[in-house]
């Protein structure tokens, strides 16, 4: 089950390769992570989504963080009431007789045409994970030639 | 100041008195320092052997054990020690030096990225940038190896911040925001273990290393003769609780004795105190005490509730909460029956070899135990020599059994010893030893004449790599690959280090030989020609339910 996490850590060097080496000695996954800074320029801000089978596990990845001298706080929005968003960008097959349709679609969503250049189309979508999805979905049909994607970020009330 | 001032101004603040190393090229300004040091300075003959004796030096003393080294290849070198002290919570500050700052990065002569390297083997590591920070940053390193769970801390220092000359100025406080360990249990949770143990019949107490660390066992003890319970110990907990007392069982685990096996499959209460459940004593772990609440008692969070479900986790100093629990529990069950049939199985399938006149292992460790009177620091090698020490020897005061537990490093002991001398010149220091583990860092002999730290050295001598051989015999058909060893002539070796070296062939040979080596003001080195093939037992197959022990109990 993925499970979102979020760490807020010293804004100092080497800090991302210690959580990156802590998931790899340990072998949990992850499955995207968010860095940016904060309003205190010594913290950093981190969002991630890990995979994990079971509870045991997930505790195990929060103990493990915690234990980190340059983690501060490790918040685990799994019961937490949360928002949470990604950004995505899509590049799309682009043909003028299918415009209409494209744009019908993506009315139902927070995303918006960006660029067209030529037969492509590059779109920006900005959702929660299972919109994302759809959207993903619907879109499959024009044809997806390229994605990428921010991995999620969350906020709790 | 320069950097290099400020490093040795701020160790002596933090009390170091003994350091173990070696020099290089960006680590000058430090040893140009250490000239005029009070510092005690051991110069090793390879980094491993300096990481080992710091990490020797803490166990036996408590103290934060400091070792120093080059760039690159110096810092490489300490890995395995810093991994070794990482394993077993060991407090050590490693100090290497490291190239320029503007050059780091450019692949320049004898640079590695120690602290890429050592990141998953350090509780914290540092790269100190700026000759400003210097100071913060050892206070911190100190602050972080001793304190909550203990481990490495490495501190990498370019030479150009090594020679900064700035004001030095020494942080009185330690804040760091994102450590802060929890010493004291909470009081909900002691309720909870104390209802536990007064319901309990078959209680019994599972020791580990941070016994020893948070000081722990004079409070074990009461608790173990309180609630008439049982005690059994890991590999790093031995010492943390009399071994000649009548409610011990000795270690567990793989090859721990029988009853401490029986005990904890039998029991119907496991009181877990700073111990990891670590592969080694639970065997398989869905067969582990199957009938047993568990209370587990440990300052690592991260450890709790890792490999087996717990039924009472209390976070923080085993010290601490013993004693909380000593005060909350006021009525226990009446264990004797339990005391009555642990007591069975201890008489009839104690701990044995068969004594058929030739140089047995347990005989020789057994010599050592009686002649030094259970008052000597025991370090052992890696292999069937350490498993004899924790069968053989019973340990009676914390620090006197120092081991490599978790990483299971083969040559840790005699540098070790050497540590552990250094700390507790009072005492006698063993190095129990086989003849594959010696020649690991046997390099050290020079260190212990040069500096006259006079350990003693048994090498059980079998001419195998004993325990994989071992394993070979009964896992793998007696097909002995790559198991036999060669040595040289260890008296001959010894006596060209100017260490004296003794051999024994005969049983009748041993006694002597171990009071002649008490009675030299010298290193020694015993070379004791034991039973080739003799293995260690009781054994847990990898794998298999600790209660299903070859050369156990049915």
């Amino acid at each position: 089950m993925r499970h979102t996490i979020s760490v807020l850590v010293e804004n100092k060097p080497g800090v991302l390769a210690r959580i990156a080496g802590l998931f790899s000695a340990r072998g949990y996954n992850i499955t995207s992570l968010a860095v940016s800074e904060t309003l205190d320029p010594t913290v950093s801000y981190m969002t991630m989504v890990v995979e994990a089978e079971d509870e045991k596990i997930l505790e195990q990845i929060k103990k493990q963080l915690n234990k980190l001298i340059d983690v501060i706080t490790v918040t685990d929005f799994t019961k937490k009431e949360h928002i949470d968003r990604e950004l995505v960008l899509i590049k799309v097959n682009y043909s003028t007789k299918e415009k209409t349709k494209l744009e019908s679609i993506l009315n139902k969503y927070v995303a918006k045409i960006i660029q067209h250049k030529g037969d492509v189309m590059i779109i920006e979508a900005v959702d929660e994970q299972e919109k994302v999805k759809q959207l993903l979905q619907d879109l499959g049909r024009f044809g997806i030639k390229e994605l990428i994607r921010t991995g999620r970020i969350a906020m709790a009330y | 100041m320069t950097g290099a001032e400020i490093l040795i101004e701020c160790l002596k603040r933090e009390g170091v008195e003994v350091m173990f190393g070696y020099p290089g090229g960006v680590v000058l300004p430090i040893f140009d320092e250490l000239y005029d040091s009070d510092i005690k300075f051991i110069l090793v003959r390879h980094e491993q052997g300096a990481a080992h004796a710091a990490d020797g030096y803490a166990r036996a003393t408590g103290k934060v054990g400091v070792c120093l080294a080059t760039s690159g290849p110096g810092a490489t070198n300490l890995t395995t020690g810093i991994a070794n002290a990482y394993m077993d919570s060991i407090p050590i500050v490693a100090i290497t030096g490291q190239v320029k700052t503007f050059l780091i990065g450019n692949d320049a002569f004898q640079e590695a990225d120690v602290t890429g390297v050592t990141r998953p083997i350090t509780k914290h590591n540092y790269l100190v940038k700026d000759t400003v920070d210097l100071a913060r940053i050892v206070r911190e390193a100190f602050y972080i190896a001793s304190t909550g769970r203990p481990g490495p801390v490495l501190i990498d220092i370019p030479v150009d911040v090594q020679q900064k000359d700035i004001e030095f100025i020494w942080p009185e406080e330690v804040k760091i925001r994102g450590y802060n360990p929890t010493y004291f249990g909470h009081p909900g949770q002691i309720k909870k273990a104390a209802k536990l143990i007064a319901s309990a019949k078959k209680p019994i107490i599972y020791a580990g290393g941070g016994i020893i660390t948070s000081g722990a066992h004079q409070e074990l003890r009461e608790l173990a003769e309180k609630i008439q319970a049982p005690v059994t110990m890991t590999l790093m907990g031995l010492g943390g609780f009399p071994g000649t007392h009548e409610l011990s069982l000795g270690m567990l685990g793989m090859h721990g004795t029988a009853y401490a096996n029986h005990a904890i499959m039998e029991a119907d209460l496991i009181i877990a105190v700073a111990a990891r459940f670590d592969d080694r004593v639970t065997g398989r772990l869905d067969a582990f005490a199957p009938y047993a609440k568990i209370i587990h008692i440990d300052i690592d969070p991260s450890s709790i509730s890792k490999n087996v479900k717990v039924d009472v986790p209390i976070v923080g100093d085993a010290k601490n909460i013993l004693g909380q629990l000593l005060e909350e529990i006021k009525k226990t069950c009446d264990t004797s029956d339990w005391l009555k049939t642990v007591e069975a199985w201890k008489k009839k399938h104690p701990l044995t070899y068969k004594d058929d006149g030739k140089i047995k292992p347990q005989y020789v460790i057994e010599q050592i135990y009686e002649s030094t009177r259970g008052e000597a620091i025991i370090t052992t090698e890696v292999g069937q020599n350490q498993m004899w020490a924790c069968q053989w020897y019973k340990y009676i005061h914390p620090r006197t059994f120092i081991s490599s537990g978790g990483l299971g490093t083969m040559g840790f002991g005699f540098p070790a010893a050497m540590g552990a001398k250094m700390g507790c010149p009072e005492k006698i220091v063993f190095d129990i030893a086989g003849d594959g583990s010696i020649q690991m860092n046997i390099q050290e002999l020079a260190t212990c004449i040069s500096n006259k730290i006079n350990v003693k050295v048994a090498i059980l001598n079998n001419g195998y790599l004993g325990m994989v051989r071992q394993w070979q015999e009964l896992f793998y058909k007696k097909r002995y690959s790559y198991t036999r060893i060669t040595g040289p002539d260890f008296v001959k070796l010894a006596d060209s280090y100017g260490a004296l070296g003794l051999r024994a062939t005969k049983k009748e040979e041993v006694r002597p030989a171990i009071e002649k080596a008490l009675s030299v003001d010298n290193t020694v080195f015993i070379d004791f020609h034991i039973e080739p093939e003799e293995n260690v037992f009781p054994m847990v197959p990898a794998g298999e339910a600790i209660n299903r022990m070859i050369g156990g109990m049915a």
